[in-house]
Parts: structure tokens; C-alpha cells; sequence
């Protein structure tokens, strides 16, 4: 049966309800929280400060460092706590993602460091922690050239969706489920995380991309709302 | 990371019976509680006492029993003192601090009779049901230990079992039942940490106070008003205290766990009405 | 600052200009023909520089700014100072006035202690601090309380021309020195009194971007001063002789 309704009854193009807000952990100098449908992202920053030891301080620019986890209880099968490969890579891909906004040149001998939890997952959650963690950054006060948007857009059988869930992520029919995060910096334009997990046609990406671009722009929305909302 | 002239305030409030933020010795800051923060957990919950929070989630899991109770259902307590919530926690092996803090909620728990492990037994000496009661903080404004005993004993009485398929012998994670799991009410284990400094004791300390506190003292009560029950206690930090400081302590503890379990039985009963 | 209704803020890649009207300030940055912001904050417009006002954040130290840090370690030059933010500071011996001999350093400021200070220099990874003023505000803090707030609220805590800081004085019948790197330092007869002025100053924290927060303080007091409190008559304003 080909996959002509979502299992959520969303458009193709439509994002699930989607909310923000600043300012979750007192103690963090910024911190964000990040509602994509189910998934729930928490992001907490702290820094610029000093880096020590000092001889990890880069004396030409500052550091940015990100740690990504999931709770234990985010998840049906519990995540036994603690790193896991996965959280490994995915706190790499989401500095990458993330380095190139912060002035990084303005604040030398200096860390960052971001850290984000998933409280609830319902795919899509490196791209909820990047959202909360754009976030979280602009209300530390970080300096940034712009803001960077998140989504996860999905090829499921053979219809290019946005913002997968769990559902979709699990399809096994006909062409089955391609997943392929992205993250779009809302200035420039350029994208700054991408990632496929699955198998698409080499000229369907275009299509993908256009509608991750279309869906960031209505998720930078949401972030610049919450972040004019901050007390 | 205290001022020295902070700890002098510090001292000179509590010596004075009226803290900095006008508080006196006894009096817990507000207390917020918040239900189903996971959907995904068999129970879940945040509790936020002053600027501190914790979240807690239930997670069912099938297993063998030990050896040596092998009609019992099994139960593990984790803390993990999330980076995110404190500049001064870092990544690495669980701290001593969150090793503690468990063990100390999870006695509590075990000791008071609260669950009724009999009932977790799905085939006896093969299969159990294990519970994993998971806690991590959010923010860290001191008195870790009572705000995440409060989170583990409100999410249990809101977890229900996961669905279980008794012929392929696994669960159905995501599908849940409406069955609570096996509690007894009447045992509800409720935790107190009490601070002291020179000769005054006070609990819900801000992570100033904590940090300038010199002991501590954990107690896990149970059984409001009919003979109350002691399942666990705990002294931590360097200082010393006298017969008598305990015995107060235990009086006092009689109160303020009347008052915690008037409100634990509120707030249930609003998520109840809530939830219908 | 002005009390309006709530300001507008903007994000990071905010456009906040167009074309040449403006030149770039602090927090903002030329993209093409336009000026965009790259720190969340309030805009501010001052003759022909926009410039943006930062809200949140970790201190950024600016020179002459009169700060309040504690000593960290004693070298053979001076002391490092911890002031908050994320740049070591530096109070070089031969910026103390009167002479101080190198074994007497550690009684003249030791570590752990509290200094009223002012910053002299802002260099690239570093600042230096000066103890030499021409008022007497600067020097070591003995007694009395200490609060923290976000740097960038204490323009509030301060108000027009100090309004609000006296207001909290009066209402507390207290000294209150404030540190533009958000620790503020409170002296008073009694402990009663620093924690009145503390709580004080949180309300006004918690309370910033709003409309008519002087009529709000000015209610809080009203409704929240202890009674062991007297205020002290506003027509005496005692300038405090520090060591």
C-alpha cells in the first residue's frame, strides 16, 4: 500500500506542533527547552568562560563544545545511562553544525560548552537539541552572525515528508523510510548539518532539501518568538 | 564556590532562626510538581522545590529474579547529576554524590515495604518484572536528595505497567495498561534531609546553604500519624551530632512529614482528576 | 534608562539597519548593505552609531567599570582577581596606592577575600585593575552581604541618575555599592536589613523589562519591609570611609 497518508494525518509539508521557550535551567548563562511534536529537547550553555587547563585554550579563538545524551526514560527500551556511541556522534555532528554561527574569533582562550538532554523521544531529536541548543546559545549572550534552524525530512515509500515521527521512521513498506536530517542557518542560507540514514534517488534529494528549507524557515520563526520572549 | 563572606551571612541567618530569604529553619521553599514530563516512561515526573528540579521516570523492564528471592520482582535507583544543571557537574563515571543520593532514596523505598515485590513476579525463579526508577537533575539549587526522593515516590504511584505479551515473553514498549503497579499506599516513604550548622538545624537548603552546612542527616518516614516508621536514614558531611540533636530531629521530622504527606496526596489527587 | 513598555529585542542576524544611515556599533555587524545584530538584545540609536544593547549574558568588562572581585592567587607583581566573564584580571602591586611590601601582600588582600576594584584596561585575553581613584569607594570588603545578578540588569538595580538604588538604600537603611559585573555589595546595621535589601534587589531582577517597575518596588516594600526595619531619613546620604 503506498504511502499516501501520514500516520498522523499531517500534510506531506506540515510540521508537527512545535513550541519553544527560554530560560529552563536558572543556573545555565542561557537555556532553552524545544518541543518538536512528541520529542522534548533541553539545552543548557555555559560560557564564555575561562578554558582550563591552559594549555587546551586556543589563544586565536574560543572553543565550542557539545555534549548530546538522552535520559534513560526518553525512550520505550530504556537507555541504560551514560555515553553511547550514537550520543557520541551526534554531539560531534551538532558542533559542526553549530560552530559556524558563533564569532568564535571574538572571544579567544575562552569555552562554550553546550550541553542538550532529550526528555522524550519521538524521532527527530538531533534536530530538537540543535533548535533548543541555537537557542540556548542566543540567550547566553554568545555572539552569532545568525540563527540556525533544524528539521528532519523523510522519504517514506516514495513521498518526501516533513518532520518525521516514530512511525514513519519505523515504515517498512514499499521503498521503506529514508531519514535525512538537516539543519539551514537562517541568514545565509547555507546548511550546516546533513545526514541520511536510509537510501534516496540521487535526483530526489533537490526535492528534500527544498522542503527543508521551506520547513527551517517556519521552525526559525518559532525560535525568534521565543527568544523575544525572554524576561 | 562560596564567598567566604557569604558563608558568615550564611551562618549569621541561621544562628538568627531567619534565613536570607526570610525563611525560617523548617520551611520548605514552593513546591511545584508536574506529571507526565515523559511520555515514553511507565510513569514520569519534575519536581521543583524553590529554583531546584528534578525529573523522574519509571521504566519497566523482564527479568530473573536473584537467586535468593525468587518470587520478588527487582528495582534499581539511578541519579544522574546532569551537567546541564550545574556549572560544577561534570561527564565522566557517576560522582560519589549521585551514587549516594540513589542508594539513599533507593533504601527508603525498598525497606518501607512501599512496593510490594510479591506482586512483580510473573513466573516464579524464571521471570520478574524489574523497575528502574531513573532520576536526573535539571537545575541545581541545592537539597538534591528530598527534591528527587519526592520525584521517585510521586512517579511511582503514577506508573502503570507496560503491555506484556505472555507468549513471546516481551513487552510492548509505547502500549501501556491501566494497571498501577503493586503499591502500598499506607507505607508511602517520604525523605527529610536535615542540615546543620553550629548548634541550629534547618531543611530545603539553597546550594549556598548546603554548601555551607557542615552535616547532614536523611530520613525516610513512613506510616503519617499511626507510629510512624524510620526505613532508612543517613548522616553525611563532617560534623557530629548528639543523642539529643537526633532525637529532636526525629520530632521534628514527625511534622514535617505530616505536612509532605498532605501534599503528595493533594497533588495525586488533582493529577487523577486531571487525567480523567 | 529610560522605563517604557517593553522593548523590542532582537536575535542574532537581526536586521537592524539598512543602507548608510548608521554605522556600526557595539554587538552589530556590516552584512552587505545592511547592519545586523549578533547578540540578542535592545537596540539602541545615538546620533549616527546603532548599537546593541545586550540583555543576557556573561559580563563583558569595559574600562573604568567599578567591579567588585575576589582575589584568586598572589604573584610576585600583584594579584589575580577573579571578576566574573571569561577573562583572567590583573591588580598589578603598583596599582595600590601607598607602598606594600611583597610578604605583606597576602594581608593587604588575601585569597578568598573581596575587593571593590575598578578596571584600568581592557587588553585582548586580559584586564588590569586599579585600586587608585580619585572617590573612595575601592578597597576590601569586610563586612556585609554579597548578591549576584545578571550583569546586564544592573543598569535597573541603578535607574535614572541612581533613583532606584536609593530607593533600595532608604527602604533598607543600607550602604550598597554595585559592581557593573552584576555582584553587588551590601552593608547594614544588621543582618535583617542586607537580606531586606537583597530581596529587594532579586523583585527588581525578576521584574526588568517591564512598564512602571519604580511604582512596583516602591508597592513591594510597602507590602513585604519587616518591622524591625526603620528607614533611613532621605535627607542624609553618608559617604563611607573604606580601608
Amino acid at each position: 500500500m503506498a504511502y499516501t497518508k501520514r500516520s498522523d494525518e499531517r500534510k506531506m509539508n506540515e510540521l508537527r506542533p512545535t513550541s519553544a521557550k527560554v530560560g529552563v535551567v536558572p543556573n545555565a548563562d542561557g537555556s532553552a527547552m524545544f518541543c518538536q511534536g512528541d520529542t522534548i529537547a533541553i539545552a543548557a550553555v555555559y560560557g564564555p568562560k575561562i578554558f582550563n587547563p591552559k594549555h587546551f585554550q586556543n589563544p586565536e579563538k574560543g572553543v565550542l563544545r557539545v555534549h548530546y545524551n538522552m535520559l534513560s526514560f526518553s525512550v520505550g527500551e530504556r537507555i541504560r545511562p551514560g555515553v553511547s556511541r550514537r550520543s557520541q556522534e551526534i554531539s560531534k555532528v551538532t558542533e559542526w553544525a553549530l560552530t559556524p554561527l558563533v564569532l568564535l574569533d571574538e572571544l579567544p582562550g575562552t569555552v562554550i560548552d553546550v550541553h542538550i538532554n532529550i526528555l522524550q523521544a519521538n524521532a527527530g531529536t538531533r534536530c530538537a537539541g540543535i533548535n533548543a541548543a541555537a537557542m540556548a546559545l542566543a540567550h547566553a549572550g554568545v555572539p552569532m552572525t545568525e540563527m540556525i534552524s533544524a528539521v528532519a525530512i523523510g522519504k517514506i515509500d516514495d513521498k518526501i515528508v516533513t518532520d518525521v515521527n516514530k512511525e514513519e521512521e519505523d515504515y517498512e513498506d514499499g521503498e521503506g523510510a529514508t531519514d535525512i536530517p538537516m539543519a539551514y542557518l537562517s541568514n545565509s542560507g547555507k546548511i550546516t548539518l546533513l545526514q541520511l540514514d536510509g537510501k534516496i534517488q540521487a535526483k530526489r534529494m533537490k526535492e528534500a532539501l527544498e522542503a527543508g528549507k521551506e520547513a527551517c524557515k517556519k521552525i526559525f520563526e518559532i525560535q525568534k518568538n521565543a527568544l523575544k520572549e525572554v524576561e | 564556590m562560596v564567598y567566604k563572606i557569604t558563608r558568615k551571612n550564611v551562618l549569621e541567618a541561621v544562628t538568627k532562626e531567619k534565613r536570607l530569604d526570610g525563611r525560617g529553619l523548617l520551611d520548605h521553599r514552593p513546591i511545584e510538581i508536574k506529571f507526565g514530563v515523559s511520555n515514553k516512561a511507565e510513569g514520569s515526573v519534575s519536581v521543583k522545590m524553590g529554583k531546584t528540579e528534578v525529573v523522574c521516570g519509571i521504566k519497566m523492564g523482564v527479568a530473573e529474579p536473584y537467586t535468593d528471592h525468587e518470587g520478588e520482582g527487582t528495582m534499581m535507583t539511578t541519579m544522574e547529576l546532569l551537567p546541564l544543571s550545574s556549572p560544577n557537574f561534570e561527564y565522566g563515571a557517576p560522582s560519589v554524590n549521585s551514587v549516594e543520593t540513589a542508594r539513599i532514596i533507593d533504601r527508603g523505598i525498598r525497606e518501607s515495604g512501599f512496593i510490594d515485590f510479591e506482586k512483580l513476579c510473573i513466573k516464579d525463579g524464571e521471570k520478574v518484572w524489574s523497575i528502574f526508577i531513573d532520576l536526573a537533575t535539571i537545575n541545581d539549587d541545592g537539597n538534591l536528595i528530598d527534591v528527587g526522593a519526592l520525584a521517585a515516590i510521586l512517579a511511582l504511584r503514577t506508573a502503570r505497567f507496560p503491555e506484556y505479551d505472555e507468549k513471546t515473553e516481551r513487552i510492548n514498549f509505547g502500549e501501556f495498561t491501566d494497571k498501577k503497579l503493586p503499591l502500598n499506599e499506607d507505607k508511602m516513604p517520604l525523605t527529610t534531609t536535615f542540615f546543620k550548622l553550629g548548634d541550629k538545624i534547618f531543611v530545603d537548603p539553597t546550594r549556598e546553604e548546603e554548601d555551607v552546612a557542615e552535616g547532614r542527616i536523611s530520613i525516610e518516614m513512613s506510616k503519617p500519624g499511626k507510629d510512624e516508621m524510620i526505613n532508612a536514614m543517613q548522616k553525611g558531611g563532617d560534623a557530629s551530632f548528639s543523642a539529643e540533636e537526633i532525637g529532636s530531629i526525629i520530632e521534628e521530622e514527625i511534622k514535617v512529614f505530616k505536612k509532605l504527606n498532605t501534599l503528595v496526596e493533594d497533588e495525586l489527587k488533582k493529577e487523577k482528576k486531571g487525567a480523567k | 534608562m529610560a522605563t517604557k513598555t517593553k522593548k523590542e529585542i532582537v536575535i542574532p542576524g537581526e536586521i537592524i539597519s539598512k543602507g548608510s544611515d548608521f554605522l556600526p556599533g557595539d554587538w552589530t555587524m556590516k552584512q552587505g548593505d545592511n547592519i545586523i545584530a549578533i547578540r540578542l538584545g535592545i537596540v539602541e540609536k545615538y546620533d549616527k552609531i546603532i548599537k546593541i544593547i545586550p540583555i543576557t549574558g556573561v559580563y563583558i568588562p569595559r574600562r573604568g567599570n567599578t567591579i567588585i572581585g575576589e582575589i584568586k592567587d598572589i604573584t610576585m607583581n600583584g594579584w589575580m582577581v577573579d571578576i566574573g566573564g571569561p577573562y583572567s584580571a590583573f591588580l598589578p602591586l603598583r596599582e595600590c596606592p601607598g607602598f606594600i611590601e611583597q610578604n605583606d601582600m597576602e594581608n593587604v588582600y588575601g585569597i578568598g577575600e573581596l575587593i571593590v576594584t575598578r578596571i584600568f584596561d581592557v587588553k585582548r585575553t586580559s584586564i588590569d585593575l586599579t585600586m587608585k581613584s580619585r572617590d573612595r569607594e575601592l578597597g576590601k570588603i569586610q563586612d556585609g552581604m554579597i548578591v549576584r545578578v545578571n550583569p546586564h540588569r544592573v543598569p535597573r538595580v541603578i535607574g535614572k541618575e541612581g533613583s532606584m538604588i536609593n530607593l533600595i538604600k532608604n527602604a533598607s537603611n543600607c550602604y550598597i555599592t554595585v559592581g557593573q559585573n552584576g555582584l553587588i555589595w551590601i552593608n547594614g546595621e544588621s543582618i535583617e536589613n542586607q537580606a531586606f535589601a537583597k530581596r529587594i534587589i532579586e523583585y527588581i531582577v525578576d521584574n526588568t523589562i517591564t512598564e512602571g517597575l519604580t511604582e512596583n518596588v516602591e508597592k513591594w516594600i510597602v507590602e513585604n519591609k519587616p518591622a524591625s526595619i526603620k528607614s533611613k531619613p532621605k535627607s542624609e546620604e553618608k559617604v563611607e570611609e573604606i580601608q
